[in-house]
This record gives structure tokens, C-alpha cells and sequence, in this order.
């Protein structure tokens, strides 16, 4: 069973839209959303949820007020700012370190288990998806993309997929670090834009770090040619393979309106490029040897 | 003033609205506070004149002083202390996983033995400078470290309240987005008119309410997609107050690193207005 994490560094460059056609194309596999912040793949899957379990991670500090005396210790401890002069805590701010309610003499605060979401196995025509919805405001979402990703890799086990696919988080932080975690092949999706580059850059170099295989596609490659050019000596450079070039379309934003993945909106040369771009992964996670490239 | 650019979804054009609208002020400050992919350097091009590092107090042992008696690892609700007692009268040791450490001080604080002193951890640097008039100032958060709130927080102390402050936020709605738009006077959501841009504006939307930042919409590449931003802009009240359309001359501009004002002149004017519509008193 491989694990393959579609990523870009870059947010809106067309990571969720491929990840939605290689779950058309592939067979014998689980999704998982990892993007929990602003999860989208759903909305191509369609899902219907099996089973619902909540995500509870951390804690938030509450002041009693019954027996609070103001002496205001806890008000010059916290390193978060969430205590107000009013004595009431900020649970936006509120880390739930538990600093507050462990020096606090009067044992006037205590600290409440955070429900901060829920995560879900669904069926969907693809095959099992498992997805999940972080609450407003919370945070944690790195635990959440772990706790999805132990999910998806039980059923594959269970019954014996051949991938799972992960559509991954914007950025390069926590729940980035939590996608591409122990992931078989990275795929970076980046666009032709000096942002595009730029973020691309720090995404492999993220993947580098945690000696993660790499494989490049270049989305509206022919929006700016130079640029594209660049791309590609930054790749040979750092020895990394580049598995397609998709050409600008003003058809994938209608396909997002018809709610189905790419490449079972269109056949044209987008569709063309997505296929052989899976064909390519697909015979590159088949027993060849991963080395990790991207590292420097 | 204080006003924030935010996206529940990526790539929608948020680092576009708020470098043009910078450029479009008077007596303006820009803070680039998407310390995992900051962007907005590559359109300003600021002369960079300061650069800081940024740290986190991390807990560091004195093996010497420490007898493993277990209070950190205890009190840590991360999970980033680990002691591991030793064999009778052989010395145990403490493990610190930094990664994991949020810096709050409860490990060194409850230490029975004052055995653990903070230690500075760099996760990033923040730096400062100038581009046309417009004082800089933006985060990148190391490679391979996790936490980016407490460098946005860094990056925020720099706020200048006598100038016009512009914060370009991370994308999504979780803690790096809040910890970069709290205390902000107005926050601008730019999405785009798909069912993924819907998806993810209602996010951020119910993240701005929790906070209590006041908010309206701006609309890019109105024209790829369908009305229902439009419609659920107008059945919850939500000002739009631009709308762009797609246009390959601008994205040509975004490729190459380059802002809208200067090189198309018609939306000089739709930018300076903006700052009207949005009812705030310089
Ligand atoms: S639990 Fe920690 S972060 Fe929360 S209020 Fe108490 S000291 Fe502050
Ligand atoms: S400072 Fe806080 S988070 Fe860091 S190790 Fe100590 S108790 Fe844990």
C-alpha cells in the first residue's frame, strides 16, 4: 500500500481538482481530506458518511468565579495573553497550557477538554473517503490530519487498497508536516507564477527536510512560458522529476460548478495530461525504487 | 486603522488585493503575515534594512541539579518533556521534543529543583525595510518548524498605529489566520465564485463573527464561475465591495511579480474607493 500526498506550498493552484481526478483514475484506494482547515474534496466526491466520531484535542482554561479573589497571578503568567482584566479567559487565546489553573492558590480555574471537531468515514462512488471538519476557531488541526490519516491507513489495511490518496493543506507548517508525514511520494503542484516558485521552493525543501520522494507538476504551465522555463531548471537542478505540464483551461472552473472531477468533465488535452500524469505515478509507485530528492 | 486580507481558500487573489491597495494609500504600513509561503515581498520588492530572529523560550535541563522526579512531564499538556528514570542510583535524563513545546513556561516555573532554565529556539525571522514609501515588514517561519502563531505574533508587534496598516493573512481559518487578524479594524475575504470558493468563504466568514471583526467581500474572476458567492453574499447581508474580473493581462502581471496599479490605470481609482466603502475614519 502507498501513501501519496498531493501538495503546493501555494494555496489555489489546483491540488484538490487533481487529487479529485486521480481518485477517478485510480483504482483500489482510500481518499482522505488533510486540508481540514478549508476542506473542498468533498464537494467532488459527494461522500455519504458512515460514520461521524469527534476530535477532541486540548483543553481551555475557565475561571470560577465563585471562587476567584482577583489577586490577578494568573493574569502576569499566562504567555498567551488570555485572561482578561476582567477575569475572564479568551479561549480564542487560550492555548490550554494549564499554567493558569496549576498556580492558581485559590484553585479558582479549572480546565475543560476541547471538542474541537469532527472527523468522518464516508462511502463515495471512488471508494472509502475520510474527511473531517475542524470547529470555528480552533486550533490542533496537525493532530486532526494524524487522526484521519491513522483512519485511512486502517481501512487500507483492512482491506487491502493499494493507495491512499492525500489532498494536503496550503503552507508548510503543522498540519502540512502532518500530511507528508512517512508518505511514500509527494506530489507539488505549482503554477508559473513568481509565488508559484517561490512557495514551491519551500515546499520542497519542507519535503527535503523530512525525506519525503518528490515529483513536480507544473499547473497553467503556458500562462507564462519563462517562468515555466524556470521551473524546470530549478527541478533539474535539484534532480527532481517533472510528471506534467497542464495547460491553462477555462473549463476547470466549470467543472467545479458540475461538482465532478476534472476528468470526468472533459475529455480534452487537460484530461490527457491528468492521465498520463497518473499512468507515470502509478508505474513510478510500482516497485521502482523512491529516492528522496530535494534534499540539498 | 488596521485592515486584514484573508481567504478561507488559497490562490484566491489575496496577496493581489492587498499589495494594490497598500500601493493606493497614503502613509501606508504592510505586514506579510503568511509566515509559511510569504509572498507579498516578491510584488512590493522592499529594500530590506532590519532582520531579526525570532525565538521561543524552550525548557533546557540541568542534568546536575535535576532528579527526575517527573513534575515536568507532568505538568506539560504537550507532551514535549519525557523523563526517563534511571537504574537505581544511576542518573535518569529528561527529554525535550522543542517542536512540540509551546514556550509556556510550566515546566521551568513548577520545576520542584529549579533544574530548568528557558533557552531561546529560533522558528523563524522576521524582517523589515522599505518599497515606495511603504514601511515593510514580513515573517518566514523556518523549514520543518510547525508553530507559525508565535512568529505572527512577532510580526505583528511591529504594528505602527499612526500609519494605515495593511496585513496580508495566511490562507485558511484556523489559529495562524485569527492570530493574524484579531485586533484588525476590517477584514476583506477575497474568493472567487465557485462552489470551493463558497465553500471555503463560509468558513472564514463564521471564524470572522467568532472574533468579532466587521467584514465584506471582494469578488475575483467574478466571471469563471457561477452566482453563488453573489447570492449568499446578498442573503446574509455581506457587502461586496469589488469585484474583478478574470483577465489574462492580470494574471500575466501576478506571474511576473508585478502589482495591477501602475500598469493598468483604470483600477487606480477602484482601489483608492475601496478604503470609502469600508466606513472607517483614517
Ligand atoms: S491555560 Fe495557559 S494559555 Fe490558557 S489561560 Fe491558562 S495560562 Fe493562559
Ligand atoms: S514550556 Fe510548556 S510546552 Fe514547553 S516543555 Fe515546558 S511545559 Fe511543555
Amino acid at each position: 500500500m502507498k501513501q501519496i500526498v498531493i501538495i503546493s506550498g501555494k494555496g489555489g493552484t489546483g491540488k484538490t481538482v487533481l487529487t479529485a481526478s486521480f481518485a477517478s483514475l485510480a483504482h483500489n484506494k482510500v481518499m482522505v481530506d488533510c486540508d481540514v482547515d478549508a476542506a473542498d474534496l468533498h464537494l467532488l466526491l459527494h461522500p455519504s458518511v458512515k460514520e461521524r466520531f469527534e476530535f477532541r484535542s486540548g483543553q481551555t482554561a475557565r475561571i470560577d468565579k465563585a471562587l476567584c479573589v482577583e489577586c490577578g497571578k494568573c493574569i502576569d503568567m499566562c504567555r498567551f495573553d488570555a485572561i482578561g482584566k476582567d477575569f475572564i479567559i479568551d479561549p480564542i487565546a487560550c492555548e490550554g497550557c494549564g499554567l493558569c489553573s496549576r498556580i492558581c492558590v485559590y484553585e479558582a480555574i479549572v480546565m475543560e477538554e476541547n471538542i474541537s471537531g469532527e472527523w468522518f468515514i464516508s462511502d463515495t462512488r471512488f471508494g472509502p473517503f475520510v474527511h473531517a471538519r475542524l470547529g470555528i476557531a480552533e486550533d490542533n488541526s496537525g493532530k486532526l490530519v494524524s487522526r484521519i490519516r491513522q483512519a485511512a491507513k486502517e481501512i487500507a489495511v483492512q482491506e487491502n487498497k493499494s493507495y491512499i490518496l492525500i489532498d494536503g493543506p496550503p503552507g508548510i507548517g503543522c498540519p502540512v508536516i502532518a500530511s507528508i508525514t512517512d508518505t511514500d511520494l509527494a506530489v507539488i503542484v505549482t503554477e508559473p507564477t513568481l509565488s508559484g516558485i517561490h512557495d514551491m521552493l519551500r515546499i520542497i525543501d519542507t519535503t527535503g527536510h523530512f525525506q519525503i520522494p518528490v515529483k513536480v507538476v507544473i499547473n497553467k504551465y503556458d500562462l507564462n512560458l519563462e517562468n515555466t522555463r524556470k521551473i524546470n531548471d530549478i527541478c533539474e537542478s535539484r534532480n527532481i522529476e517533472i510528471v506534467g505540464r497542464i495547460p491553462f483551461s477555462a473549463e476547470v472552473p466549470r467543472s467545479l460548478v458540475q461538482a465532478v472531477p476534472f476528468v470526468e468533465y472533459a475529455k480534452d488535452e487537460v484530461t490527457a495530461e491528468i492521465i498520463s500524469i497518473w499512468n507515470t505515478m502509478e508505474s513510478i509507485l510500482q516497485g521502482k525504487n523512491l529516492t528522496t530528492k530535494g534534499v540539498q | 486603522m488596521i485592515i486584514s486580507i484573508a481567504s478561507g481558500k488559497g490562490g484566491t487573489g489575496k496577496t493581489t488585493i492587498a499589495v494594490n491597495l497598500a500601493l493606493s494609500l497614503e502613509n501606508v504600513q504592510f505586514l506579510d503575515c503568511d509566515v509559511e509561503e510569504p509572498n507579498a515581498h516578491l510584488f512590493l520588492k522592499p529594500v530590506i534594512s532590519e532582520r531579526m530572529s525570532a525565538y521561543i523560550p524552550i525548557p533546557e535541563v540541568a542534568e546536575e541539579t535535576c532528579d527526575c522526579c517527573g513534575r515536568c512531564q507532568e505538568v506539560c499538556a504537550f507532551n514535549s518533556i519525557a523523563v526517563l528514570p534511571g537504574e537505581i542510583r544511576e542518573h535518569g535524563s529528561v527529554l525535550i521534543f522543542s517542536h512540540l513545546c509551546h514556550g509556556c513556561g510550566a515546566c521551568s516555573l513548577l520545576c520542584p529543583l529549579d533544574a530548568i532554565r528557558e533557552v531561546n529556539k529560533e522558528i523563524g525571522i522576521v524582517e523589515k525595510g522599505f518599497s515606495n514609501g511603504i514601511q515593510f515588514v514580513h515573517g518566514k517561519l523556518n523549514i520543518g518548524e510547525a508553530m507559525s502563531p508565535p512568529l505572527i505574533r512577532q510580526v505583528k508587534k511591529h504594528v505602527d498605529p499612526t500609519k494605515t496598516v495593511i496585513i496580508d493573512a495566511p490562507p485558511g481559518t484556523t489559529c495562524p489566520v485569527i492570530e493574524s487578524v484579531k485586533g484588525s479594524d476590517y477584514c476583506i475575504l477575497v474568493t472567487e465564485p465557485t462552489p470551493f470558493g463558497l465553500n471555503d468563504l463560509v468558513l472564514a466568514v463564521e471564524m470572522l463573527k467568532t472574533i468579532g471583526v466587521p467584514f465584506g467581500i471582494i469578488l475575483n474572476r467574478y466571471d469563471i464561475g457561477d452566482d453563488c458567492v453573489d447570492v449568499y453574499a446578498r442573503e446574509n447581508r455581506i457587502p461586496v465591495l469589488m469585484k474583478i474580473p478574470f483577465d489574462r493581462e492580470i494574471a500575466s502581471l501576478y506571474s511576473k511579480g508585478l502589482p495591477i496599479i501602475g500598469y493598468k490605470s483604470e483600477y487606480d481609482s477602484e482601489f483608492k474607493k475601496l478604503l470609502i466603502k469600508l466606513n472607517l475614519n483614517p
